[in-house]
């Protein structure tokens, strides 16, 4: 019992410590001039990862920062702008959140004197489920979390092509991995940022996704003419290998739990069916495979069962 | 609105659980297990035992629609399965009477953080054998739980969707959908209002498998059902409990039943 007891005093004292001094200890990269990509571990949101699950990246141009998604909390953006200090005195002059997902905005208050943009869309739906997206995240992040509050973002994102700093950026407003999904060709350096269109080596995630507007949206961003691509999970890559893999995943999802659907499978069937092997690399294939099994099975059901009345 | 209510009500009812004793038979160790076993089988034989399956993602996303099925594995007569979950207010979701039907079925239910999914098979000898999982309901983070679909308009209340797909066994696959707010009552203002019963019959009005559900099944709940020996026409009918009647006939399978066959 004694033993017991100062097993769980040990656990207390290490994790309140813990708890004092938490940082993600970010380390941007330069992947070409000017632009450098945090890359976040291919994982679910735990206690252990703070939520540093994500991508986000930041262009130095001659008149200051852009920045690409805030990250998952306020001590992220905290430590992202304190980051992107180390690399350059030149100020922050925009700030972009590329859709809803709370891994993607909730380091808004770090920037809250510069002003975050986003779609019409992405910032309606923050001004609406934000504070539910973040008690999510309080639950599974913990004190990584602390002091976040969501802030919808209040300038409105245009599609098109915006010069700031001599780089030449073309703002595509797409949809498919959410409603409203924002990518960014960098003109001048060839570097495309595809956020969350673009998943490489993990697997995909579904709960507001649109199958058919995703693989259109990953055809327009196929046909840039890039040299580097950045996911919104997964390391940078210099081909559209990533592009292909995303695509392969979410076409093999359609079809497998269409004909699922068809053929009577409940859910729980439907999630315990095989996964080909050539999705092997994609970290957290099952998982996001069963997330993806009650996202997208209601609707399919929906068109397998067919309404009946009463008795004849 | 409803969903924040029945969150907190769950908080609550969870409260005492602490002052409880851990089964130690329990596979799952839960603290609410000797409350929930002996609120639902007072006195009753009772047995843990593999035979009985719970499946149901482990990371629970949504926590108003967890996808929850049971097979029976291997026991003879089974007359009833009852599911239950432990950290709910109300411990019951349903109970299914197989009657004609293989001992296994599938539905949607609603549930509240890391608690135990279990299910009791009651064999013809009044034995209760207790199979189960244990569940995570702080999963995912990118999804808003959802509300009421359909806006609080209930035009399509009662109605049924279903189709049946022949199975190579010679029995039939049933799934069927129920349109109706399954209200747990545990809202203020909000009275409970839900399906009590389902039956499933052949034209001629043999039974053949019957359900009784509870306030934790999901807003128009899913069912999945095996019928053994029986390949023709189903009359669904059953009532909610403000005696509003449920009843649909569902066409003879003409499909196969396949590709999870197939796949394993
Ligand atoms: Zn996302």
């Amino acid at each position: 019992m004694r033993a017991l007891l100062s097993l769980v005093f040990l656990v207390w004292t290490a994790t309140a410590a813990h708890a004092a001094d938490l940082s993600y200890a970010l380390t941007p990269r330069l992947i070409a001039p000017g632009t450098y990509i945090v890359e976040g571990r291919r994982e679910h949101f735990s206690r252990d990862n703070g939520g540093n699950i994500v991508n986000t990246a930041f262009i130095v141009t001659a008149a200051g920062v852009v920045i690409i998604d805030t990250g998952p909390s306020a001590l992220y953006g905290r430590e992202l702008r304190a980051a992107i200090g180390q690399v350059t005195p030149l100020p922050v002059v925009k700030v972009v959140n590329t859709h809803h997902h709370p891994d993607h905005f909730l380091g808004n208050q770090a920037f809250a004197d510069i002003g975050v943009a986003a779609s019409a869309t992405t910032a309606g739906i923050i001004a609406r489920d934000g504070q539910s997206l973040t008690e999510n995240l309080y639950r599974l992040n913990g004190d990584w979390m602390r002091g976040t509050e969501p802030q919808a973002p209040t300038g409105r994102l245009e599609g098109g092509v915006e010069e700031i700093g001599g780089h030449r950026l073309r703002w595509l407003l797409l949809a498919g991995h959410t409603a409203a999904d924002v990518a960014l060709f960098d003109q001048t350096t060839g570097v495309l940022f595809t956020a969350d269109l673009v998943f490489k080596d993990r697997a995909p995630t579904t709960p507001d996704a649109d199958i058919a507007a995703w693989l259109a949206a990953l055809d327009v961003l196929e046909a840039l003419p890039f040299r580097i691509l950045v996911p919104g999970h997964g390391n940078e890559a210099t081909d559209a290998a990533p592009i292909a893999q995303t695509r392969a995943w979410l076409g093999w999802l359609d079809s497998t739990l269409g004909a699922a659907a068809a053929q009577g499978l409940s859910r729980t069937e439907a999630m315990q069916l095989p996964i080909p092997a050539d999705f092997s690399a994609l970290a957290l294939a099952r998982d996001e495979f069963q997330r993806s099994v009650v996202h997208l099975y209601p609707t399919l059901e929906a068109g397998a069962l067919q309404r009946v009345v009463g008795p004849k | 609105m409803r969903r924040v209510a029945w969150i907190l009500v769950v908080l609550l009812a969870a409260l005492p659980a602490r002052a409880q004793t851990v089964d130690p038979a329990d596979p799952l160790g839960s603290v609410m297990w000797t409350t929930v076993r002996d609120a639902v089988f007072p006195g009753a034989a009772m047995v843990f035992d593999d035979h009985v399956q719970v499946f149901s993602p482990p990371v629970v996303e949504d926590t108003m629609n967890v996808p929850v099925s049971v097979l029976v594995n291997g026991l003879p007569d089974v007359e009833e399965i009852v599911l239950l979950v432990d950290h709910n207010p109300i411990f019951k979701a349903l109970a299914f009477f197989p009657v004609q039907a293989a001992p296994a079925f599938e539905t949607v239910i609603k549930v509240q953080e890391a608690t135990p999914i279990r299910a009791a098979a009651r064999t013809s000898d009044g034995v209760w054998h207790v199979g189960g999982l244990r569940v995570d309901a702080a999963g995912g983070g990118c999804t808003v739980a959802s509300v009421a679909a359909s806006g609080g308009d209930w035009d399509r209340l009662n109605e049924v969707s279903g189709t049946a797909w022949r199975r190579p066994d010679g029995g039939q696959r049933l799934r069927f959908q129920v349109v109706h707010p399954m209200d747990t009552g545990l809202v203020d203002g909000i009275p409970p209002f839900f399906i009590e019963r389902l039956s499933v019959a052949t034209p001629e009005g043999q039974e053949l498998a019957r359900l009784e559900l509870f306030e934790p099944v999901s807003e128009n709940p899913v069912f999945t059902i095996d019928l053994r020996g029986h390949a023709g026409s189903v009359v669904i009918g059953g009532a909610d409990t403000d005696a509003n009647q449920i009843a649909a006939r569902i066409g003879m399978a003409s499909t196969l039943f396949g590709l999870l066959e197939a796949s394993r």
